[in-house]
C-alpha cells in the first residue's frame, strides 16, 4: 500500500522493517513513538525527519524517502537515543546501515558535504593507514568547493603547531587496503 | 605500571596538549605506556558511518596488532574516546557474535583470541591508581577552580558496548578532579553531545550545540569545562562565540596542574581559548 504524507508520496516497501532487523538485529517493530528519541537528540532540529519519525517510515516501508532524507547524513552516532529509548532500539546502528545503503545505491544525497566528508576520511585512511588532517581537510575544500570557511580557524590551527604538514605511512598498509577491498570496494564499486 | 598503548591520530595534531599533559601526568604515576607496533587509524566516526563492516575491521587489524605483541601488557589503554569507542565496538562484535566475528577475521586476516582488554585512560586512572596514591601527588590542590565534567558520547554510549558505569550521569572524571582539590559542579549536560564531525560540514549548528553547553555551564556556575576528548575539546574551544569563552581543559592538564608537573605552559600556548589569564587570576599558573 502507498501513502501520502504532508511532505512526501511513500512508494511502500512492504518488507522494509523486516530487512532492516535481518541487517541490523535492531527490532525496530517495538518502537510505540514515545519520541524520548527525538528528545535527546542533539541534531533533531536540524533532520527531515527525526529519530521517532524514522521509526514510523520503517514501518510504512518508506525506504526510498529514507534513503533520500536529510536526517541520516545529520546523526553523528551520539547513541542517545538508544541510551534513552525504553524499549532499547538502536537507532544509531539503523543509521549506519541506511547511511550504507544510501551509498551503494547511489541516490542524490541532500548532505552531500556530510557524505563526502566521510568518504575523504576513509580515503586517507586507505592512502596512509592514519589521518593526515591536512591532505584530508584540503581534499574536502576542493571537491566541496567550500573554500572560504574556517579558513581562520585552520590558519590559527596550523601556527600552533596542530596540523602537521607531511604524511606518513603506516607499515602494514598493504593489510589496510585488503581491508577496503573487502569492505567498502566490494559494496560501493564503481560509486566509490 | 606496564600497559599497551593505542594513542590515536590526533596525539601528534590536534590533541598534541593531551597527548603532552598524558605523558607528564603518567611518568609522574609510575606508569608505562608503551605504544603499539605499526597501528592504524581506528576509523573514527567516519568509516562506521559510511561502511559498517569496514568501521569494525580497522579497529580489529588494531587488536590483531596487540595480539601480535604477546611480550607486552593485555590491557590495551586508549586515551581517545573516539578510538575507545571503535575499539570496543569490534571487540564486543567479535566477542559477542559468531557470525560478525567470522566475518570480521576474514576480512582484517587474523584469528581473534579475546585475550585484549580495551581500557580507556580516564578508567585505568579512575580505578586503577588508588585515591591516597593521586592525593598525595597533590601540590597545588585547585580548589578555587569551578568546572563542569564534560564525558561527551564516545567514552560511555552505548553502554552495553563500552560496559562504562552510568551512562546518563558517569563520574570517573568528577571523581579525579575532586581528587585534584577542583571544585566540581553538577549539571545535567555531561554526556550531550557536542556536534562532533558535523564542525566541519555544519559549523552554525555546532556553534548553537556549542553555546548551550556553554550557557548551562555557567548556569551551574563553572568557569572551565574539562574534557577526555579530543573532539569535544576542539569543538568547545573552537566554537564557543561571545565575549568570554570558558577555557576548555583536559583531565590530564588539571592532573598536571594539581600535581605541579613541569612543561604546562607549553600546553597552553596550544588552546584556543587562552586559559592563562583564568589560571593566574586563581595562582595556578
Ligand atoms: S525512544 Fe524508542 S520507543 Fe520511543 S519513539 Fe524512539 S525508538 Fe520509538
Ligand atoms: S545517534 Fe543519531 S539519531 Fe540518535 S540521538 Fe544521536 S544523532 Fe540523534
Amino acid at each position: 500500500m502507498d501513502y501520502q504524507l504532508s511532505n512526501c508520496a511513500i512508494k511502500s516497501a512492504p518488507d522494509f522493517s523486516n530487512e532492516i532487523i535481518g541487517e541490523t538485529g535492531v527490532r525496530v517493530d517495538r518502537c510505540y513513538q514515545c519520541m524520548t528519541c527525538t528528545l535527546g537528540c542533539p541534531v533533531a532540529e536540524a533532520m527531515d525527519y527525526p529519530p521517532n519519525q524514522v521509526m514510523r517510515l520503517i514501518d510504512l516501508g518508506a525506504r526510498e524517502v529514507l534513503l533520500g532524507s536529510k536526517t541520516i547524513w545529520m546523526c553523528v552516532s551520539c547513541e542517545n537515543c538508544f541510551a534513552r529509548c525504553p524499549n532499547e532500539i538502536d537507532t544509531g546502528a539503523v543509521m549506519d546501515y541506511l547511511r550504507e545503503e544510501a551509498t551503494a545505491a547511489g541516490v542524490k544525497v541532500p548532505e552531500e558535504r556530510i557524505q563526502l566528508l566521510h568518504r575523504l576520511f576513509a580515503e586517507n585512511i586507505r592512502a596512509f593507514g592514519k589521518v593526515h588532517e591536512a591532505t584530508m581537510l584540503m581534499n574536502y575544500k576542493l571537491k566541496s568547493r567550500d573554500f572560504f570557511s574556517d579558513m581562520g580557524l585552520g590558519l590559527k590551527l596550523f601556527l600552533k603547531g596542530k596540523i602537521p604538514l607531511f604524511p606518513a605511512k603506516i607499515a602494514g598498509l598493504d593489510k589496510v587496503k585488503k581491508i577496503f577491498g573487502k569492505t567498502y570496494d566490494k559494496k560501493f564499486g564503481d560509486k566509490s | 605500571m606496564k600497559l599497551s598503548y593505542y594513542p590515536g591520530c590526533t596525539v601528534h595534531s590536534t590533541a598534541i596538549e593531551y597527548s603532552r599533559s598524558i605523558d607528564a601526568v603518567s611518568q609522574a604515576l609510575g606508569i608505562e605506556l608503551r605504544e603499539i607496533e605499526d597501528w592504524n587509524c581506528c576509523g573514527a566516526a567516519a568509516a562506521h558511518s559510511i561502511h559498517r563492516d569496514l568501521g569494525l575491521a580497522l579497529p580489529a587489524r588494531n587488536i590483531a596488532q596487540a595480539q601480535n605483541q604477546a611480550e607486552m601488557s593485555r590491557d590495551l589503554v586508549t586515551s581517545c574516546p573516539g578510538c575507545f569507542n571503535a575499539l570496543k565496538r569490534a571487540d564486543y562484535a567479535l566477542k559477542k557474535d559468531e557470525d560478525a566475528r567470522r566475518e570480521i577475521e576474514e576480512i582484517a586476516d587474523f584469528h581473534y583470541s579475546g585475550e585484549i582488554n580495551i581500557r580507556s585512560l580516564i578508567e585505568i586512572l579512575t580505578n586503577d591508581i588508588a585515591a591516597e596514591t593521586l592525593r598525595g601527588k597533590v601540590k597545588k590542590p585547585l580548589e578555587k577552580l569551578k568546572l563542569v565534567c564534560y564525558y561527551g558520547c564516545a567514552l560511555v554510549r552505548p553502554h552495553a558496548v563500552t560496559g562504562l558505569e552510568n551512562p546518563e550521569n558517569p563520574m570517573m572524571m568528577d571523581t579525579l578532579m575532586e581528587l585534584m582539590g577542583a571544585d566540581v559542579r553538577d549539571w545535567s549536560y555531561k554526556t550531550d553531545c557536542c556536534g562532533a564531525d558535523l564542525a566541519l560540514t555544519h559549523a552554525d549548528l555546532v556553534t548553537t550545540i556549542v553555546g548551550r553547553l556553554a550557557d548551562h555551564a555557567r548556569e551551574a556556575g563553572a568557569d572551565a569545562f574539562v574534557t577526555s576528548c579530543g573532539l569535544c575539546q576542539a569543538n568547545l574551544d573552537m566554537r564557543q562565540s561571545g565575549p568570554d569563552p570558558l577555557p576548555v581543559f583536559y583531565f590530564t592538564e588539571l592532573m598536571g596542574t594539581a600535581m605541579d608537573l613541569p612543561g604546562r605552559d607549553g600546553w597552553w600556548r596550544k588552546h584556543i581559548i587562552n586559559p592563562m589569564s583564568l589560571l593566574s587570576g586563581l595562582g595556578y599558573a
